[in-house]
């Protein structure tokens, strides 16, 4: 990372990747954050999780840098658990997974210039998950368009790598802590993104789809089990924009 | 082809990069191709961030209705209790994360001693 002044003909060259490097430590320092910090207790949880159902430290490591996305590791771990086959595994983990397809698709345009280049938005949407996803979206506003792929790259590559490391760190020291704090760390979780997905909401109807997902998702976890999430986020979501729709025209005819 | 079904050191990596890492980045691939023909103040975002929102939603519900763990020993009143409490103190906090984490957990933490 060591800057070669001699080494470069051109002054002006290095300007703009000095301002590139400068946004990306900027991501970096938005990871040591509560939500970052958060984040890293839902990983401790979680590898606590993995340990039990008899995966190695090398396997939760290596699945924890390739999905990236809590929800889909807990459902694959799951999978393991119940024995189910490679395809009913892939099935179920898709499944939890679709939301992030919306989520891409809210941040990408958000990051791009006419001068991105395709191959940068599909690798730095591997690091979309929904910490990551809500640091950006909070934080996008106050950093110049041209310099928010360097700067999500910040965020993306230190959260991976970090809780890559913190995944490692549990298996090797899995002490045992009393049971209510490991209920404690259990309940994290749901408590930040509570509180996180209510301030990241960019209009009203977010706040409706966020309360109508809460009382839909425990419904449908018993009336349609396996596909509670893709119902719960469709029906919610789709009356929330509804309801959406239907303040607009009443606010333009009145 | 369950995740123990062959001795192989490479099948339980084959079946992460499968059913894990081809099952979850297929959906981020797709929102990058769907991104890129949309503006960022498009109608149909509003949609789609309704729709993840409440999908976000509907796992947060799940995991506070239907823990796993030691949190599945814990009374459903209490996680409820705790849960709106941490929200409440959130709101009043002027939408401090922190001060609804403390409340939640504090909630919670005393909730399960005193019942011992």
């Amino acid at each position: 990372m060591s800057e070669k002044q001699s080494a470069e003909p051109d002054r002006e060259e290095q300007v703009p990747d000095e301002r590139h490097l400068t946004w990306y430590l900027r991501g970096v320092r938005r990871c040591f954050s509560i939500p970052g910090l958060v984040l890293v207790s839902a990983f401790v949880g979680f590898a606590g999780l993995a340990r039990e159902a008899g995966l190695t430290l090398e396997q939760t490591v290596f699945m924890t840098g390739i999905v990236w996305a809590l929800p889909g590791q807990v459902v694959l771990i799951g999978a393991i658990l119940a024995g189910n086959s490679l395809f009913a595994a892939a099935f179920a983990v898709a499944l939890s997974s679709v939301r992030l397809a919306p989520m891409v698709v809210a941040l990408t345009p958000e990051m791009r210039t006419p001068k991105t280049r395709k191959w940068v938005l599909y690798a730095l949407s591997h690091f979309v998950a929904i910490t990551s996803w809500v640091l950006a979206m909070e934080s996008f506003h106050k950093v110049p368009r041209d310099m928010r792929t360097a700067f999500y790259t910040g965020i993306g590559t230190t959260l991976v790598l970090v809780n890559m490391g913190v995944v490692a760190t549990v298996f090797l020291v899995a002490g045992r802590l009393p049971v209510q704090l490991t209920a404690a760390l259990l309940f994290l979780t749901p408590v930040y993104f509570l509180t996180s997905l209510w301030g990241s909401a960019r209009e009203r109807a977010g706040h409706v789809a966020m309360i109508l997902g809460l009382a839909l998702g425990p419904v449908f976890h018993v009336l349609l089990p396996g596909f509670d999430l893709l119902a719960a986020g469709g029906v919610a979501g789709g009356a929330a924009y509804f309801w959406h729709r239907v303040r607009l025209k009443r606010e333009t005819a009145g | 082809m369950t995740f123990d079904a062959l001795d192989a050191w490479w099948w339980p990596y084959l079946f992460i990069l499968v059913a894990g890492w081809l099952a979850t980045d297929s959906w981020r691939y797709l929102g990058v191709y769907l991104g890129g023909k949309m503006s960022e103040e498009s109608d149909i975002l509003v949609f789609v961030r309704c729709v993840a929102t409440a999908l976000v939603a509907a796992v947060i519900a799940n995991l506070i209705v239907f823990p796993s763990g030691t949190l599945a020993d814990s009374p459903l009143a209490l996680r409820l209790g705790a849960a709106i409490a941490g929200f409440a103190a959130y709101l009043l906090a002027r939408k401090q994360i922190l001060a609804g984490i403390i409340v939640a957990e504090a909630f919670l933490l005393v909730g399960l001693y005193l019942i011992g």
